[in-house]
This record gives C-alpha cells, sequence and structure tokens, in this order.
C-alpha cells in the first residue's frame, strides 16, 4: 500500500490591534449512535416519529425502571474506537451526570465520566495535498442522549418530546490540537466520514445525530509550541466552550467571532472568563449561557443501577478482524492501485457508496479514466440534477460498458458522452445502443486515407501553409473529422494527416 | 470535611430541594456527620483491594439491538400535570 506521509499546516494568525494571536481548539464531537434500540431500553430510536411514541418507561425515568445495556451500542463505540486507533478500556463504567432540564426526565444523564470504554486514539485531518493535522483523541465515551424541547407551539409554553431521551451518544473529545476555524471543519468532516463508512452513526447533522462543542482560546505566537512540549496548559490562554452546533458553516463562524471577542478583551489588557457560550447564527455572534452557570455542579457519582460494563480481548478482536477499510487506507489504495491523484481519491473517497461505485467501473480498467468519468461525467450529471450515487440512473456495469467501448476504440469521446447521455435518459446496453444508432468511429485506414486525400487534393494552398507551419495540419484533421461525420478515430487521423503532408 | 450552611443551601437548590433557612444548621450537621463517617472509612488500607461492585461476581447484563418497547404514548403522559398534542407541556424554557 501507498504510504502517505505528511506535513504539519500551518496555525491560522488573527492580527489583533496590538499582535498576533493563533488559536487552540478543542472539540467534544456528540455523535448519536446507529442502533435500532436505545442504549438502556427497548424503544426505538427512529427519528421523526409521534412525540412520545419511541419512549419506555425507562426513558421516561418511571420509578422502579431499571437500565438494561444495550449490546450492540457497546460494540459500536469498540468500533468506533477501532477506527480512530485508540485503546480499548476492557472495563468501563457509568456514572450520573445530575442536572434538572425539562428534557431529561431521571434529573441526570448516565454517562462515563471517570472510566470511559474507549481511551486515546486520533484522527489525520487532512487540509491539502500532502499536508495533514494530526489531531490526538483523549476519550469516547458512552452516555444518553436528551429529549427535544419545542419553544415555539405555544407562547406560554414549552413541549417536551421524549423519543430521543436515552438514545446511544458517543463523546468523542479531543486534545487541543486543532489550529484554525477551517481545521476545525475538517476535523468534523473526516470524523463524520470515518463515522459513516463504520456504520456507527448517520453523520446527518441537520437532525442533531452529530453536533460539536468547541472550546477556543487565543494565545500569543509560541506558547502553543510551548504547551504541546511539556503539556502545560498554563501555557495557553482561557477557553470558553461554544455549545451544541450543528453546521460546518456556524463552527467556524463561532470560532471565528469567538476567538475576536477574546482577542479585544485581552488587548484591553481584560481578562476572558471561562464559560459556556451559545452561538447566535443570526447575529453572527456568540453570548454567554449565564443560566447554565450554576448547573454546572453536576455532582457525578457512579450510577448504582449499572455494574462496570467488562468485556472481553476476544470480543474486540473479533470486531477488529471485521472493520471495513477506513477512508486513510481507501485512498492510499486507490492512489497506489488505480494512479488517481490525490484530489480525484479525496473526491472518490468521500462517501462510501461513491468510492464502491468507482471501484465497481475501474476493476480491469483504465483507473485514471474510470475516476474522469465517475468525477465529471456521472457526479456532474448527479449534482445537477440533486441526485445521490444510489439514485444514478446509470449503473456501473452500463458505465464500465461505456469505457469498454472507448478502450477497444470503438467510439470516439464524443461518442461516449452521447452514450452516456442516452443510458441517462432511456438506460440500455452501451453496445447495442452503439451498435443500433450507428455509433462507431472508422479506424479503417483505408476510409479515412481516402477522406484524407480528398481534403488534401481540394485544398492546395492550405497543404503549402501547413508545410511552412506543421501547426496547421490540425485544420485538416478537422475538416476529415467534418468530412467522416464524426465517426473517424481522431488519432487516426491526425497520424494520417501528418504522413500525407510529409510533416 | 464539615458542610458550611452556605453548602448545604447550595446542594439543597441543586437537588431541588426546599429546605427552609432555620432547617439549614441542623441539615449542615446531619451532612457532616455523615461525611466525617466516610472518613473514618478511609482509615482503613484498602491498598491492592479491588473495589466490589457487587455481592456475588455478576456480569453485567445486557440487551440485544431489538426494539421491544415504546408506542405507549397515553401511558407516557398519563401522570403528566399537563400535555398537548402528544407533548408533555412545561412552563416555558428558552435559553
Amino acid at each position: 500500500m501507498l504510504d502517505l506521509t505528511y506535513t504539519a499546516p500551518t496555525p491560522k494568525v488573527i492580527s489583533g490591534a496590538k499582535h498576533d494571536w493563533e488559536l487552540v481548539i478543542g472539540m467534544e464531537i456528540h455523535a448519536q449512535v446507529s442502533s435500532n434500540a436505545k442504549l438502556f431500553s427497548g424503544a426505538s430510536t427512529a427519528f421523526g416519529a409521534e412525540p412520545n411514541s419511541n419512549v419506555a418507561f425507562v426513558d421516561a425515568a418511571m420509578p422502579g425502571m431499571l437500565p438494561v445495556i444495550n449490546e450492540f451500542c457497546v460494540e459500536q463505540a469498540v468500533r468506533t474506537g477501532l477506527g480512530l486507533k485508540a485503546v480499548i478500556n476492557l472495563t468501563s463504567a457509568f456514572d450520573r451526570k445530575n442536572y434538572f432540564y425539562p428534557d431529561l426526565p431521571q434529573g441526570y444523564q448516565i454517562s462515563q465520566l471517570y472510566h470511559p470504554i474507549v481511551g486515546e486514539g486520533e484522527v489525520l485531518v487532512e487540509m491539502g495535498p500532502g499536508v495533514a493535522r494530526r489531531v490526538r483523541i483523549e476519550r469516547i465515551h458512552l452516555e444518553q442522549d436528551a429529549g427535544k424541547s419545542i419553544h415555539d407551539m405555544d407562547p406560554t409554553l414549552s413541549f417536551v418530546d421524549f423519543n430521543r431521551t436515552g438514545v446511544a451518544l458517543m463523546e468523542i473529545v479531543s486534545r487541543p490540537d486543532i489550529r484554525g476555524p477551517e481545521e476545525a471543519a475538517a476535523y468534523v468532516t473526516k470524523l463524520r466520514q470515518i463515522l459513516r463508512y463504520l456504520g456507527t452513526c448517520d453523520g446527518n447533522m441537520q437532525n442533531g445525530n452529530l453536533r460539536a462543542d468547541v472550546n477556543v482560546s487565543v494565545c500569543r505566537p509560541g506558547q502553543y509550541e510551548k504547551y504541546q512540549q511539556t503539556q502545560d496548559f498554563s501555557h495557553l490562554g482561557t477557553r470558553c466552550e461554544i455549545k451544541n452546533m450543528n453546521s460546518m458553516r456556524f463552527i467556524q463562524q463561532a470560532i471565528e467571532y469567538e476567538a475576536r471577542r477574546q482577542i479585544a478583551i485581552l488587548e484591553d489588557g481584560g481578562e476572558v472568563v471561562q464559560e459556556t457560550r451559545l452561538y447566535d447564527p443570526d447575529k453572527g455572534e456568540t453570548r454567554s449561557m449565564r443560566s447554565k452557570e450554576e448547573a454546572h455542579d453536576y455532582r457525578y457519582f457512579p450510577d448504582p443501577d449499572l455494574l462496570p460494563l467488562e468485556i472481553e480481548q476476544a470480543w474486540v478482536d473479533h470486531i477488529r478482524e471485521t472493520m471495513p477499510e477506513l477512508p486513510d487506507a481507501k485512498k492510499a489504495r486507490f492512489m497506489g492501485d488505480f494512479g488517481l491523484t490525490d484530489y480525484d481519491a479525496n473526491v472518490l473517497t468521500a462517501e462510501l457508496d461513491a468510492a464502491a461505485f468507482f471501484e465497481a467501473v475501474a476493476q480491469g480498467r483504465d483507473g485514471k479514466q474510470a475516476a474522469n468519468w465517475v468525477i465529471n461525467e456521472l457526479f456532474g450529471r448527479l449534482n445537477k440534477e440533486g441526485k445521490s450515487i444510489a439514485e444514478s440512473p446509470v449503473t456501473t456495469a452500463q458505465l464500465g460498458g461505456v469505457l469498454d467501448l472507448i478502450a477497444k476504440g470503438d467510439i470516439s469521446g464524443k461518442m461516449a458522452k452521447d452514450l452516456f447521455e442516452i443510458l441517462w435518459t432511456d438506460g440500455g446496453d452501451p453496445a447495442e445502443i452503439a451498435a443500433a444508432r450507428g455509433m462507431k468511429q472508422v479506424t479503417d485506414t483505408g476510409a479515412i486515407e481516402a477522406a484524407v486525400d480528398e481534403i488534401i487534393a481540394a485544398n492546395p494552398a492550405q497543404v503549402e501553409k501547413a508545410k511552412q507551419n506543421p501547426k496547421l495540419a490540425g485544420w485538416f484533421t478537422g475538416q476529415v473529422l467534418k468530412a467522416t461525420g464524426g465517426k473517424a478515430n481522431p488519432a487516426v487521423v491526425n497520424e494520417l494527416v501528418a504522413k500525407k503532408l510529409g510533416l | 470535611m464539615s458542610i458550611d450552611i452556605d453548602t448545604a443551601r447550595k446542594v439543597a437548590k441543586l437537588a431541588r430541594i426546599r429546605v427552609e433557612e432555620p432547617d439549614l444548621p441542623a441539615l449542615a450537621g446531619e451532612l457532616s456527620g455523615i461525611l466525617t463517617f466516610m472518613e473514618q472509612l478511609n482509615e482503613v488500607d484498602v491498598t491492592g483491594v479491588e473495589p466490589m461492585t457487587s455481592v456475588t461476581p455478576m456480569r453485567l447484563k445486557r440487551r440485544a439491538d431489538v426494539v421491544t418497547d415504546g408506542n405507549i404514548q397515553a401511558q407516557i403522559l398519563a401522570n403528566a400535570p399537563d400535555a398537548r398534542e402528544g407533548f408533555f407541556a412545561v412552563p416555558k424554557v428558552v435559553e
């Protein structure tokens, strides 16, 4: 396999009124686990159901109800840990995080503060060809999601739906290794891609299945390197946490705004207060969530309803053996086996469906050509019509058939595009359609030669010019193609024209 | 460790338990008593002793990932002081 090496990107620098500043960012990603049932109850996790219909008595925290863990959710967390090259803790335990809120009927969230199921790992975040940030993962823990409150259905009441209450979440906590808004967005994108490859979270940000809390601080250039050498946080600035964002654009805007806010305070001689803030996309600013300050005393303690979670190494090994190929490995393989460029390999591995489609088309064919057709013709057309790859009217076999006709020299590039268009709208077998519609480029030298002779004989003046300036030979090729109705193989025509003109 | 009246007041508030001001000193005293007892336990040397999580060796019970519950909206909402259109209705909470 191709071994890709990377250099680290340069951190973003923001010029304040007085000095330059750098950003230090750590993220907590809440990823909803893909499962049928909830973490501790047998109620469904399906999105969009009638309010309070996917709720068991356990989720509603009825007295006497006890949580029973969903083994598949544990497996998904382990799989995610393995996907992030992380340490899997064979013993982990659940704690109660206590706070009151209407969408939390238990009055506490079952989480894993002291003994998370997954320990340290890493994510490689590419910022360009050969440039990538290695973001360290501190831990992943399993916890319950909260319900949903709706505030706009009544002027004086909030409406609460417990359907999401108790759905399993993975909280993926990074180290403060991210150095700018773009890196933050790229990190979330990469994490989302890995989770989707693993099938452990669908990554649907619109539905809130992937949400980010972002810790932002600023420091003077040079301070961050001191932190990395010593892992001593005192070299860094005071951080603020921006809660609950579910859009890449908002994440970037919020970080940018928050960094500038902190810089303004510091350059004014003030101090940044460590606090939780919310991003308001309408105003483009972050504001303090003062109401949550006191609630931050969570009084964690081990959940007495749940024994420690002990898993066996053999089980972890079994999960490891059934891991799918991950984005980094797939990209390296596409570059190595199919000779793709870094850019094409990134585009084709972004989504699993697209990668599989490409691979089916490229198998046994020219990989670069397959990549061009999948990216330019197919993706271009899909984007234009707002379709996903799963909805593509052209199958891998059909596109492969088109490429085979090109490879055999049967059809020209222009014909291939026409043929693709026909397959898109009418379907059918590429070879049969090409035959039925007379799409066949003439490679028979005899026929082309006759056409070339004819054109040369009819244009003595052009022949003289072309002999002076060989670049003008292209004119003859164009005339021959025209005369043959576009069916002559351009490569063959070029060759013959050059030969006949004695170039 | 002793619990002062302010801490007792804060803990009561966090636990959403109303404690009248005159009751706080006694409560603080009781909480301090409990903590003092726990501190006494700390004197026992438990070096090398695994924490006991259950009386008999037991493995955390697990469930298969199958939907076996739910679709009991009426029962879930039965005790709600106010429910409308399938939702619990509570006094407005907006961040």
